[in-house]
């Protein structure tokens, strides 16, 4: 489904990837662990070219999404993105936020769309909140909406940068339930936490990254009980105390 | 002698002065305020282009027009301009038009700040979703900007009404220019110019207090709406 060659990334002299090669296979949940600076975020930016890649390939379904002259709008609609800081549109209310991409990008009626977004808040049991602005709902809340926006176009792959992270504890829990719903629905997923939990659980495979490259990568169980690079074991080492 | 039945008396001898005055201040304030922030919209996009050249001209534009001063600005409109360009034969299309430069330049920049205001995460988001740049600036990015900038815009705008009064050194009759003449003409220092004053005052008092009822009712549309 998405195949990345020897994917390099430079801000200025700073390297941040050093040539990613993968593969991410349709239906696949793809965790995305290391250290901060370790470049994980910046190659899942890369995947929808949020970030321009210095050099190397992301091929897409058989298109090469980093060739000049791809009409890259279309393929981000291919892509959904969730992120750290949520990012709904705080003008609009949460109808608004999940319609405003379908009625304007896929020149869908507003009441079909209105339909979707009805359907998709309800499955997080947020429909009484529809009429809502983002600043009147907890950050959980605003997330799990920021997921469904998303999924109103109707992606076939989902990205997510550290959705967790800007949460308070509490609330993490309610995300990653709308997130292993959507695993076990078959949704494609590429998801970059620290989450461990999650990893283990919903994930059929672990990256590990760090200083741009991908050192190790396996299943939950090899990666996370058996790592064979000693960077990992180091990482590992440190955040599961 | 009475202060108030010789000010009686002034004014309903002379009120057509004040009135074709305001009337000419507000025609070239309204078309200063109208195409001033067309040409600032357009003027701030093309700042913020990556082409470089664009960029170049834009910005030099920009800073020119706010480092020199308004009145050189409109003699050079008046005298200058007919010489190199055909120009209709108008001192009202003239003297507008040398307020309609200066003030997309300031205009420009209130909006340039407006929009680099926005978090760059609304961009991001709305591009993710697969919005173009167009539809993400048009529905997300200016929507918030535009609610951000009001109070500046609003300033602009009075100080526009204000400044329009410089165009008068070109000999358009505008409450200025007519206020002056009657200086002149009935050699008293004072009422021409006080009531002149007056309605001054009255025009961008009334224009800050309908902004800020806009800015009212734009903030309340965020919070109104409880959940």
């Amino acid at each position: 489904m998405i195949q990345v060659v020897n994917l390099n990334k430079k801000f200025g002299d700073l390297h941040v990837l050093k040539g990613i090669n993968e593969e991410i296979k349709d239906g696949e949940v793809v965790v995305v662990i290391g250290p901060s600076g370790s470049g994980k975020s910046t190659f899942l930016r890369c995947l929808n070219l949020l970030e321009e890649p210095t050099s190397g390939e992301i091929i897409v379904d058989d298109v090469s999404i980093t060739d000049k002259g791809i009409d890259i709008n279309k393929q981000r609609e291919k892509m959904g993105m969730v992120f750290q800081q949520f990012n709904l549109f705080p003008h609009l209310s949460v109808m608004e936020n999940i319609t405003i991409a379908p009625t304007k990008v896929k020149n869908m009626s507003k009441k079909g769309a209105e339909e979707i977004a009805m359907k998709l808040l309800k499955r997080i049991g947020l429909e009484d909140k529809a009429n809502s602005y983002p600043r009147k709902l907890s950050g959980g809340q605003q997330q799990r909406i920021a997921i469904i926006r998303a999924l109103a176009m109707e992606p076939e792959v989902m990205l997510f940068d550290e959705p967790t992270s800007a949460l308070d504890p509490e609330m993490v829990g309610e995300v990653l339930d709308v997130m292993k719903d959507l695993a076990k629905d078959g949704m494609t997923m590429v998801v970059v936490t620290h989450e461990m939990g999650f990893a283990k659980e919903v994930g059929d495979r672990v990256l590990f990254m760090d200083d741009g490259l991908i050192l190790e990568q396996g299943t939950p169980n090899e990666l996370f009980n058996n790592p064979q690079n000693p960077r990992t074991q180091d990482f590992l080492k440190k955040i599961l105390v | 002698m009475d202060v108030i039945t010789e000010l009686i008396e002034f004014i309903s001898k002379y009120y057509s002065y004040y009135i074709n005055g305001t009337l000419a201040t507000l025609q070239i304030s309204f078309f200063g305020v109208v195409f001033g922030t067309i040409l600032g919209i357009i003027l701030s996009l093309l700042r913020m282009s990556k082409t470089k050249i664009i960029n170049i001209i834009s910005t030099a534009y920009i800073e020119l027009v706010r480092g020199t001063p308004l009145i050189l600005q409109v003699y050079l409109v008046y005298y200058g301009l007919p010489m190199v360009l055909p120009m209709p034969d108008s001192r009202m299309f003239l003297g507008t038009f040398a307020v309609v430069l200066n003030s997309s330049a300031y205009i420009a920049e209130i909006i340039r700040a407006g929009i680099q205001s926005i978090d760059g995460g609304q961009m991001e988001a709305a591009r993710s979703l697969g919005m173009g740049y167009g539809v993400s600036m048009q529905f997300i990015i200016i929507p918030q900007a535009l609610k951000n900038i009001l109070p500046a815009l609003g300033n602009e705008f009075v100080t526009l009404v204000k400044e329009s009064a410089i165009i008068s050194v070109i000999a358009i009759p505008d409450l200025m220019y007519n206020a002056d003449t009657l200086r002149g003409i009935t050699y008293k220092p004072f009422t021409p110019l006080i009531i002149a004053g007056i309605i001054y005052f009255t025009i961008t008092f009334t224009l800050s207090k309908i902004l800020g009822a806009i800015e009212g009712r734009l903030s309340a549309s965020d919070t109104s709406s409880e959940s």
